[in-house]
């Protein structure tokens, strides 16, 4: 059983990201990337799949420019066999990704599709469900927990109120919430061996697809600052101000 | 051609992020409908035509869409957007999960938690967790929309729509939902509640967190939250979670105590009213966002807390 997991190139998340001054988009110059770290999540999910003896072959999928090689490493380093770069210069947003992936998957087919449940740059929480829904496959997401079973998933989902587990047919696309599992660091001799491992590059209109931003960003801005309050002295001084001044309890 | 909003429920009541979509939804402009798919579950369409602002209830009652599986629920969606120039929902786990599918079967982008409404094809949306807002402009024929519940009020009731029957769509059943273990609590929902009191890694272990927190909740008519940080030690089950990767809240009063206040945890409660912050460490980030501060001990606070409030 082959899995594919689609990665995505984003800015690190211990990185404070600022707005251009033309406020046309944040600044990304001289800014650490890394992987998504949900991405990280799934990768290591689908390569704990074949350490179980349960998928045969990890793909790695990224769209972007050509620096997402890095990120089709990192994956590889990890644990993925091979790598597959879809090469563009255009912003891609969810719905050109999904398209993408779809015709990856129609080329490889595989039988599990691992994403990451969303992306912390854009926090779209999008690709995963709409793959689903171009390929008509059904999908589990925001997955805590994967047990595969021939030809079906169970997925237990973190949901608002708790928990709830779903069974579903393969093929089918999950997505990886924070809990699902805790990614190993990649050890330097796979860094290495990652280096030696197949990466494929490949275009959008080679897999004839309009990758066309749908979405036109008018401006962005960063939101107000809160400012910081009064210190109070105890818990009387607390409630009274509570009750008296902010009039919330 | 109207607004469609898909209502979530839980086949007898319509829950509370609904409303606040319903307000998005009036902010666009233009009439309003209401879908309500789910399984023996006219007492949910009854609330909802009940909704201000609602002019039409959509009800498709049947079987397949007792557990509002994404697959059934997306193609249901689609079968009626012909008619509809904008489908939202609340940004929930619930609409996360099918909205995307929908925008994908129909061909368009779908607009992400939007916390503003500029015109109608243009939103205000938070990226990279907040700390960024973007203006985006759609320009497909239908706008596919997902609500951040706390950045608009909840519509009240007072409507008197009427219910129209729609005929179900074909059974999928791509997906066979096994179980839910829910949390029981007679607290509100933390995404509703007015209050929230929240416990990080500073209460120790999961039996002070309830001890000394529960208490307080109750006092204060609150609902109980916690830190990733509580959450990955173990004192409280992963629905507690405030922040990036938990729920997104803004209550009239969050009361943070033992939280230290890391970046993904403000993302999660940054837009609340009144932040109170409990902290032994006067150094702790959460101070620079909170309007009342107390600088002690959470063992010795929380009880002098709880005396005071009688």
């Amino acid at each position: 059983m082959k899995i594919l997991v689609a990665v995505k190139r984003v800015v690190d998340y211990n990185v404070k990201v600022r707005v251009k001054p033309d406020a046309s988009d944040v600044d990304l110059a001289n800014v650490k990337m890394s992987m998504n770290p949900f991405d990280e999540i799934a990768i290591e999910e689908a390569v704990r799949l074949k350490e179980a003896g349960i998928a045969t072959e990890v793909i790695a999928v990224s769209a972007g420019i050509a620096n997402c090689q890095e990120t089709l490493r990192t994956a590889m380093a990890i644990g993925a066999d091979r790598g597959i770069l879809i090469q563009t210069d255009v912003e891609l947003q969810p719905l050109a990704v999904a398209k993408l992936l779809k015709a990856v998957c129609e080329k490889e087919q595989p039988q599990i599709v691992l994403c990451g449940k969303q992306a912390i740059d854009d926090d779209a929480n999008q690709t995963g469900q709409m793959l689903a829904g171009l390929m008509n496959w059904p999908q589990a997401t925001f997955a805590s927990k994967i047990v595969v079973a021939g030809q079906l998933a169970t997925v237990t989902r973190e949901i608002d109120g708790g928990l709830e587990t779903v069974e579903v047919p393969l093929p089918a696309v999950l997505t990886a919430d924070l809990r699902l599992n805790e990614p190993r660091y990649a050890t330097l001799p796979n860094i290495m061996k990652a280096k030696r491992k197949p990466l494929e590059t490949t275009h959008p209109a080679t897999l004839g697809v309009d990758v066309a931003p749908r979405l036109k960003t008018l401006k962005v801005a960063e939101p107000p600052k809160r400012t910081a309050g009064i210190k109070v002295a105890d818990a009387a001084d607390l409630v009274m101000k509570l009750k008296t001044e902010a009039k919330v309890i | 051609m109207a607004i469609l909003v898909i209502a979530e429920h839980d086949h007898t009541s319509i829950k509370a992020a609904t409303r606040n979509a319903v307000t998005a939804a009036t902010k666009i402009g233009g009439e309003i409908h209401l879908l309500v798919a789910g399984s023996a579950c006219a007492a949910a369409a009854d609330a909802a035509a009940g909704l201000a602002g609602v002019s039409k209830v959509l009800l498709a009652d049947a079987p397949h869409y007792a557990d509002q599986s994404p697959e059934n629920l997306a193609a249901l969606v689609v079968a009626t957007a012909a008619s509809h120039t904008h489908l939202l929902a609340a940004a929930t786990t619930c609409g996360k999960n099918f909205m995307p599918r929908v925008a994908a079967l129909l061909d368009v982008a779908q607009i992400s938690e939007i916390i503003g409404v500029e015109s109608a094809d243009t939103f205000v949306r938070p990226i990279y967790a907040g700390n960024v807002v973007a203006t985006v402009q759609s320009a497909d024929p239908v706008k596919v929309i997902t609500v951040r519940a706390t950045a608009f009020e909840a519509a009240g009731d007072g409507g008197n729509a009427h219910i129209e029957k729609l005929s179900a769509g074909p059974d999928l059943a791509q997906n066979k939902l096994v179980g839910r273990e829910l949390s029981k609590s007679e607290r509100p929902e933390l995404t509703a509640a007015k209050v929230i009191v929240s416990g990080g890694r500073g209460m120790g272990n999961g039996e002070n967190f309830h001890r000394l927190l529960e208490p307080l909740a109750d006092r204060l008519g609150a609902a109980l939250g916690a830190s990733r940080a509580a959450v990955d030690a173990g004192y409280v089950s992963n629905d507690y979670q405030v922040g990036q990767t938990g729920k997104i809240v803004a209550p009239q009063l969050y009361i943070a105590v033992g939280i230290s206040g890391a970046i993904q945890h403000l993302a999660g409660m940054k837009d609340s009213k009144v932040i109170v912050a409990i902290n032994k460490d006067a150094e702790a980030p959460i101070f620079q966002v909170a309007d009342y501060g107390l600088v002690g001990d959470l063992f010795e606070v929380l009880p002098a807390l709880q005396a005071e409030l009688g």
